[in-house]
């Protein structure tokens, strides 16, 4: 059985609700008292916030980055409130600069990070694990494996928090993010902050201050290690079949009952710091121990230094997620059992890939339709729906590291650039929420350092990417309250870009879009265009009528395709001769008018003036802007 | 240990309503009294990616993932989509196929083919399949949107409980819509039901 934690003393009606991970953490954390909750949007944790922004008597915000949303938590924490922050994994690398130092001054109120690691890397530039935070903060990690244990730890973790005076560290997965399942929840209890109390030997971190915390950090982790062994979030199960015993946290375990549920298990909720004796003890009642933890070699290599025989990434795979499909040959193979081979039936056929695109109308097709026009051009570039940019048919994007890295790697390459490079010209580019997140500091330092860049600011009023969340620039809160609306042109200009050289562009107008950006890159010096429309998601898009191929007039050149939008599809494709002689290969088209959403991008290119609007009686009566009925 | 678990897969492409079909499927089997867990993988689906939806539900459902070969049902949006995920069937399960034919732009682009007959490779491989074109029953109902209903209906005579006990939980949704969309998908349902349950009459097994 999962670990069950006591609901609250005196929880009143219960309720059992289908809640994804992301959700129950964001009930757990409502229930627990929290005042102040905060996030920058980051797969597979946005939700989380989005939740809590529904809750009634918390504040909850979109900060401009992970950073500032632990600043606002642990400023919360400082007055004796409840207060929590939520970022995806690379989110904390952002954040980290905070963590290892407010982990020395430690909570006030309950002070609870959720981190959400995308195992399997179904929508990151990366996969890392976020334990090691745990170990490199001495901060301590819980690891729920369902909804139901999100949802309790996210309780617990306040209550550990404010008991050691410890930052705590909620490990999720994608895995435990977006898997909905069964919750019994309780209500909301109230949490009045103590207040602030003046400390400078506790919230003046100099090294004078820092001394005498830190040996409190190596106390706490000892401290804690005692709890590990006796919480109820660590639990050894016995098993009767005693061949294979495992050691294992968060989802793992799931796998681990589902392929092997007789052996013996220690559930680690609290995996970080774990507990040496219950581990020695099932150590002692098995043959054969094995580590089952997702990504990195954490748990084994400490159970190894502890002089605890084991198994771990000798049989298990280090990338990606794990399943019982995947445990099972594995532990077979460990105990010489025969792995059958498997079925010819179980092997995924052979099929094109579905890559994601960008949506019908979106405005990034017309930087990326105008940007492959160009030629001698080096395009680094940046996180977000515009990524997609470095793909067919446009392939205009040249660099992705991490948010907000385009400004700095472009001043880079112009300032390390040698003569074959001397020719080419140096764009960056960057989406509005990218630009706020991390992209004004870059942008500065090419001003400061005269860089000689022309950056490509997509401003579509929301953070595309993620869901269509709000920024500082669209004059929105996180429910959608009216906020002060931050000017991305005044700012870029107080950055240091010269005001003559900011240009505001409409990326629906291909043939201004294309002079401006020529005309830019010629100059020395820095310049920023910002091409500003509406992203489809967001309600100031309005969807016009859409367009039609008479099929007549189509002469099959193929320049709507090169656009890139989904709602173009070609019927027909053929080759000729040109009296040149030169081969050429014609692609004639249809446009899918329940896709198309009027921008009108296609038609530009298009030289016979084959596309043309739907005539209103032939407009399909379901192009209103709705959402699907169900 | 997972002898009475039921495995559903849903699948097709970001924006055509994997998701929420699924939420229903899985409020039916919650509303039977049975443990429940969904799981979705769709990177970026939102940009028309490839979205999966794991529906697994019984006494008490441990791993969210449901392990290709073991799947009863397989309920697929999309022709090529169903094909992608074939895989994922057991020998003696049932795939119900929107015919839907979406193209995405590598297709387009010439770098890559879309299958001739993606349900007739099915077929092939030795899976049993239905396929209906799930639209044009939504379009001859007078709104393309029943489409996901229809979907619904299509699934809810091979389900372990009665289909009311779906058609309950879309009556619930479309409660506050008014009667009207409330019969309309009361219609829709049906006809999902009627176009899979002809043609299992028609071909003999
Ligand atoms: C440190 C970090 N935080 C969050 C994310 C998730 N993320 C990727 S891109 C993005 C923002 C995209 O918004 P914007 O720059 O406006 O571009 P758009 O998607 O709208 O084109 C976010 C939140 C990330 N990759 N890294
Ligand atoms: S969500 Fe917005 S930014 Fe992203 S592809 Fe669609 S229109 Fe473009
Ligand atoms: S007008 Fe052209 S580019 Fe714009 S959405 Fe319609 S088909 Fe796509």
């Amino acid at each position: 059985m999962a670990a069950v934690l006591p609901l609250s003393p005196n929880s009143p009606a219960v309720q059992r609700l289908l809640l994804s991970g992301n959700e129950a953490v964001a009930r757990g954390v409502w229930e627990a008292g929290t005042r102040v909750a905060a996030a920058y949007p980051g797969t597979p944790a946005t939700e989380i916030l989005e939740t809590l922004s529904r809750f009634p008597d918390l504040h909850a915000e979109w900060s401009v980055n992970e950073k500032v949303s632990m600043e606002v938590a642990l400023g919360a924490s400082m007055t004796g409130a409840r207060a929590f922050c939520a970022m995806k994994h690379v989110g904390l690398n952002v954040a980290s600069d905070c963590l290892m130092t407010m982990t020395i001054t430690g909570a006030y109120g309950g002070l609870v990070i959720a981190v959400a690691d995308d195992v399997g890397m179904s929508s990151s530039q990366n996969e890392q694990d976020s334990r090691f935070w745990g170990r490199f903060a001495h901060i301590p990690v819980l690891e729920p494996a369902d909804s139901q244990e999100a949802y309790e730890m996210a309780k617990q973790a306040f209550v550990m928090s404010e008991t050691y005076e410890t930052p705590v560290l909620l490990r999720l997965t994608t895995r435990i993010c977006h898997v909905k399942g069964l919750v019994t929840v309780g209500e909301r209890e109230a949490h009045e902050p103590a207040g602030f109390v003046k400390n400078p030997q506790r919230w003046v971190m100099v090294p004078a201050h820092a001394k005498v915390r830190i040996p409190g950090l190596f106390k706490r982790d000892e401290t804690l290690r005692e709890v590990s062994e006796t919480t109820p979030l660590n639990i050894l199960e016995a098993g009767t079949d005693r061949s294979v015993g495992f050691v294992t946290s968060g989802p793992a375990y799931m796998h681990v009952k589902e392929a092997f549920p007789d052996a013996p298990v220690l559930k680690l909720g609290l995996s970080h710091p774990w507990p040496p004796n219950k581990l020695r003890e099932l150590a002692a009642m098995c043959d054969k121990l094995v580590v089952v933890e997702e990504t990195e070699k954490i748990l084994e290599t400490e159970i190894k230094a502890a002089g605890i025989d084991c198994h771990g990434k000798d049989i298990l795979p280090s990338l990606g997620e794990l399943s019982p499909q995947v445990l099972t040959p594995a532990i077979d193979r460990l105990l010489g059992k025969p792995v059958p081979p498997p079925a010819p039936a179980a092997a995924p056929p052979k099929l094109f890939p579905r890559p994601p695109t960008l949506c019908a109308s979106c405005p990034h097709m017309g930087m990326y339709y105008t940007l492959s026009q160009i030629k001698n051009l080096i395009i680094s570039g940046d996180i977000g729906c515009y990524t997609l940019g470095a793909g067919h048919p446009w392939n205009a994007l040249d660099t992705t590291i991490c948010m907000g890295a385009t400004m700095g790697v472009a001043l880079g390459m112009d300032k390390g650039r040698g003569s074959v490079d001397k020719n080419k010209r140096i764009l960056a580019v960057i989406g509005d929420s990218t630009f706020m997140h991390m992209g004004m500091q870059g942008l500065l330092d090419i001003t400061y350092n005269h860089g000689n860049v022309t950056v490509l600011l997509l401003d579509n009023h929301t953070t595309g990417m993620t869901g269509g969340q709000a920024t500082p620039a669209s004059g929105k809160d996180i429910h959608g309250r009216d906020a002060p609306k931050v000017d991305l042109f005044k700012i870029v200009e107080a950055l240091g870009v010269p005001n003559e050289r900011i240009k505001v562009v409409d990326p629906y107008e291909l043939p201004t879009l294309f002079k401006t950006v020529r005309e830019e890159i010629k100059i020395e010096g820095p310049s920023v265009i910002i091409a500003r429309r509406p992203c489809v998601l967001i309600d100031e898009f309005k969807p016009t009528r859409p367009y039609l191929v008479e099929e007549d007039k189509c002469t099959g050149c193929g320049n709507c395709v090169e656009v890139g939008c989904p709602a173009i599809h070609v019927t027909r494709r053929d080759r000729v001769v040109k009296p040149s002689g030169k081969e050429v290969e014609l692609a004639f088209v249809e446009i899918d008018s329940q896709a198309c959403t009027g921008c009108g991008l296609c038609v530009q290119p298009c030289a016979p003036d084959a596309i043309q609007h739907v005539s209103r009686r032939d407009i399909p009566i379901h192009i209103v802007k709705t959402t699907s009925s169900s | 240990m997972s002898s009475d678990i039921t495995n559903i897969l849903v699948c097709g492409i970001g924006g055509q309503g994997v998701m929420t079909a699924t939420e229903i499927l899985a409020e039916a089997a919650i509303a039977q009294g049975h443990d429940v867990k969904k799981t979705e993988v769709a990177g970026m689906a939102q940009r028309g990616g490839v979205v999966t939806s794991h529906l697994r539900f019984g006494r008490k459902v441990l791993s969210p993932q449901i392990e290709p070969g073991t799947v009863q049902v397989l309920l697929g949006f999309e022709g090529a989509e169903a094909l992608r995920w074939s895989h994922y069937l057991r020998p003696d399960g049932l795939a119900l196929v929107n015919t839907a034919r979406l193209v995405p732009p590598v297709v387009e682009l010439g770098l890559f083919e879309y299958p001739d007959d993606p349900t007739g490779k099915m077929r092939e491989a030795g899976h049993k399949v239905v396929a209906f074109d799930a639209m044009s029953i939504a379009r001859d109902l007078g709104e393309i949107r029943l489409g996901n209903t229809v979907m619904l209906g299509a699934i809810a005579d091979y389900l372990p409980f009665a289909p009311d006990v779906l058609m309950a939980c879309i009556d619930k949704r479309f409660a506050r819509k008014g009667e009207k969309v409330v019969e309309a998908n009361r219609q829709a349902f049906a006809a999902g039901r009627d176009a899979v349950a002809k043609q299992l009459a028609a071909t003999p097994a």
